[in-house]
């Protein structure tokens, strides 16, 4: 009796030494899920989910206080991503949330007075410029999360829809008519 | 004879090559105008380098290369630049791109060309003269050509030139033969030359016995030693690069890998025939050979300038009514041209005008029956049936563990279905959808690493700022030591030269002095006094302070 008790006390000592060493040595950096999940999100930093950029949202729905389906930017597919990624079910977007086409910022060079405010307020550092000078984006680098647009003075960025070239264009989902029924030559049973 | 080998699957489709492979090469009359695009090949767009209403003569350079990975745009004949802009391009999405329109004069008057020995030059000076020449690769993939002529770490054992010409339809490749062999075979030899291969090996689908003879006699007037003309039996896609690779020599080019890694590298004739009248005539590419067949009067090869609209072009060879489209390439391959009026570019092997009689429109899609009859038929050695459900659910990362990627889009495997599914169109839409996710997935990453970069650096700037101030603080407690009236002392500026040796003692001097100074009037002072005195003290710390900050103030 006392012999077991001494052998399974032993037992769980190891064992629990075992455990609490490796909690320590092996301790994970960060959050990992939220990691995967920033992986999947589009990047824009726009904040259209309410939370200061693509992190910190994919840190919420990590611990469970955000939904999956406030990205617009990352349009139905992200939110499919998600789901998958999470186990979850599909949730659609809410009215006013959906997804725009894709966008460049653009300032017009006549109207900007140099204030640097959009530059401020650029989470990519996609626009070029310095006070009293001219500024203008770098479209290449540009997320197009509008949050330029709020902060000019003298509303002189407009948003220009990305237009479809060569380089851009992706080919369709082959869709092909039905057979015809009523084309089958008559002798054959109709179905 | 040589031992050849075999590729897995291929199909036999009709060949339809005896239409137009009767009659020679012949010239075309110069257009009403040349819409030549400036993006006619892998890689960068040339840039262009000519204005509107400035007159070229034939063979100028239009577009310069642009980047590593580019080719020279040249005028194909000469006449006036009428308009750089956006036009329609023979391309499958129809979406306009940068062309040069160019009105002929008529005159077709050259520039000054400069016939190179190639024996006499460097290997950099005849790539880039091949560069500048336009040259790339006419079998289809209009890859630049100086890329692939580099003399690599893997010896190259063996150059192919591919006259297989397995596509319904096309002569282009054999008419060229028959008609230009010796050219052909003198560019194969620079070709060698900046390989450093060993043997040339021309494979030609033994259903072209005029041009294996024809070449077969060019070799043995040249001279040209290590070079073998060999027939290869016909089965499509013998043509591949890949396929016609491993009929000559053996060698599987496995997936990811290049066959020059395997010590082979491949052109097409019509290639080794523009490097060499590059080099030795100093012609740049200006026109190749097209075969127009389907619905014309008079199906043929012509010699085609590029630029050439293609309704101009069908016109020469006689169109027949009840056309309702054209094909560029071949009916496996090809696509629909979406519309007439574009320009031959360099990839333009072959145009078919369709007809309802020639070109059926394909019976209705039926369920997949899983009989497996296209992965029997594939030359990559695919399951195309497997590829079909992933692309057709979307489930693109499974359609690339069964090596999506690898399809060579031969249509193989569309012509055996027999429940005539467009296997080809469902793996080209499953390409492009995953290349437009890497796409976006880089930009995604772009726009992480600089959102991260952008908030380590105003954190950085935040505490540099605060360093700043506490240092700026630390100076002006020093400096108010100096003052007669001192509010702290600061035990730890120690000085640190001679010069601030000779300040600080004088400071001291100083100091001592106003110790030894006691004012007179400070004992015996009434409450009233006190209080004043206290007052002015206090009005003065506060000026000091004001003063203090509006020193700091403009540096921020």
């Amino acid at each position: 009796m006392l012999t077991a008790i001494l052998v399974m006390s032993a037992i769980a000592l190891v064992l629990g030494a075992v455990l609490g060493f490796s909690a320590i040595k092996f301790r994970v950096q960060g959050n990992p899920l939220a990691d995967k999940i920033d992986a999947v999100l589009p990047q824009t930093q726009c904040g259209q989910c309410g939370y200061p950029g693509c992190r910190p949202y994919a840190e919420a729905i990590a611990d469970g206080s955000a939904d999956i389906n406030l990205c617009p930017p990352g349009g139905e597919e992200g939110i499919r991503k998600l789901a998958d990624l999470l186990g979850v079910e599909f949730k659609p977007f809410g009215a006013g949330a959906e997804p725009k086409p894709k966008a460049v910022a653009f300032i017009d060079e006549n109207t900007c007075i140099g204030c640097t405010l959009c530059l401020q307020a650029c989470p990519v550092d996609a626009i070029a410029g310095a006070a009293k000078q001219m500024h203008t984006i770098i479209a290449s680098e540009c997320t197009g999360c509008e949050l330029c647009i709020a902060p000019c003075p003298v509303d002189c960025i407009s948003m220009v829809p990305l237009k479809e070239s060569i380089s851009t264009w992706k080919r369709e989902y082959p869709v092909f008519a039905l057979n015809p029924v009523h084309q089958k030559k008559s002798g054959l049973p109709s179905v | 004879m040589r031992t050849l080998f075999k590729f897995h699957g291929g199909v036999h489709p009709p060949t339809n090559k005896t239409q137009s492979n009767d009659k020679p090469i012949a010239p075309v009359a110069l257009p009403s105008k040349l819409v030549i695009p400036l993006h006619q090949h892998v890689g960068n767009r040339a840039k262009p380098a000519v204005e509107v209403g400035q007159q070229v003569l034939k063979g100028q350079i239009i577009g310069m290369p642009e980047g590593r990975l580019s080719s020279a745009v040249h005028a194909s004949t000469s006449g006036t630049v009428a308009a750089i802009d956006m036009q329609q391009v023979a391309h499958p999405s129809g979406l306009p791109d940068l062309c040069i329109t160019l009105i002929p004069d008529g005159k077709d008057e050259w520039i000054a060309r400069e016939p190179r020995d190639w024996r006499a030059m460097s290997h950099t000076e005849l790539r880039h003269l091949l560069r500048d020449a336009g040259v790339v690769g006419l079998g289809g993939a209009v890859f630049p050509s100086d890329m692939k002529l580099y003399s690599h770490q893997t010896r190259i054992a063996t150059l192919v030139l591919n006259g297989a010409e397995c596509e319904p339809w096309i002569t282009c490749d054999d008419l060229l033969m028959r008609e230009r062999a010796a050219d052909i075979l003198q560019g194969a030899e620079i070709m060698r030359e900046l390989l450093n291969a060993g043997e040339v090996l021309i494979g030609i689908e033994d259903n072209k016995p005029e041009a294996i003879a024809a070449m077969n006699a060019a070799v043995a007037v040249g001279k040209h030693e290590r070079i073998e003309v060999v027939a290869v039996p016909t089965l499509y896609p013998g043509g591949g690069a890949k396929q016609l690779i491993r009929v000559l020599t053996g060698i599987e080019v496995a997936a990811g890998v290049r066959s020059t890694d395997m010590g082979v590298q491949c052109f097409n004739v019509g290639t080794a025939y523009g490097a060499w009248r590059a080099i030795a005539h100093g012609e740049p590419l200006l026109s190749r050979i097209v075969t127009v067949t389907g619905n014309v009067g008079k199906p043929q090869n012509f010699e085609v300038p590029f630029g050439m609209p293609v309704d101009e072009l069908v016109a020469q060879a006689g169109l027949l009514p009840g056309t309702t489209g054209h094909i560029m390439g071949g009916p496996m391959m090809g696509f629909r041209l979406p519309s007439a009026q574009v320009g031959v570019i360099k990839a333009t092997n072959c145009i078919i005008a369709m007809s309802d009689a020639l070109f059926p429109p394909a019976p209705p899609a039926l369920p997949c029956i899983r009989c497996t009859r296209c992965a029997e038929a594939c030359p990559a050695d695919l399951q195309p049936q497997e590829l079909y459900w992933f692309s057709k659910s979307k489930n693109f990362g499974k359609a690339q563990e069964y090596h999506l990627f690898d399809c060579i889009e031969c249509g193989a495997c569309s012509y055996v279905c027999p429940s005539h599914i467009p296997l080809v169109q469902y793996f080209q839409f499953s390409k492009s959808e995953i290349h437009a996710r890497e796409h976006d997935k880089q930009a995604a990453d772009r726009a992480r690493e600089r959102h991260e970069y952008r908030e380590y650096r105003i954190e950085r700037e935040k505490q540099e700022k605060a360093e700043r101030l506490a240092a700026k603080e630390k100076a002006a407690l020093a400096a108010k030591t100096v003052e007669p009236l001192p509010v702290a002392t600061n035990p730890d500026a120690a000085p640190e030269n001679t010069a601030q040796m000779k300040i600080q003692a004088a400071i001291d001097h100083a100091r001592e002095q106003a110790a030894a100074i006691q004012p007179k009037n400070t004992e015996n002072l009434s409450a009233e006094q006190l209080a004043e005195i206290a007052d002015i003290e206090a009005r003065r710390a506060r000026i000091r302070e004001l003063a203090q900050s509006h020193v700091d103030q403009p540096k921020e």
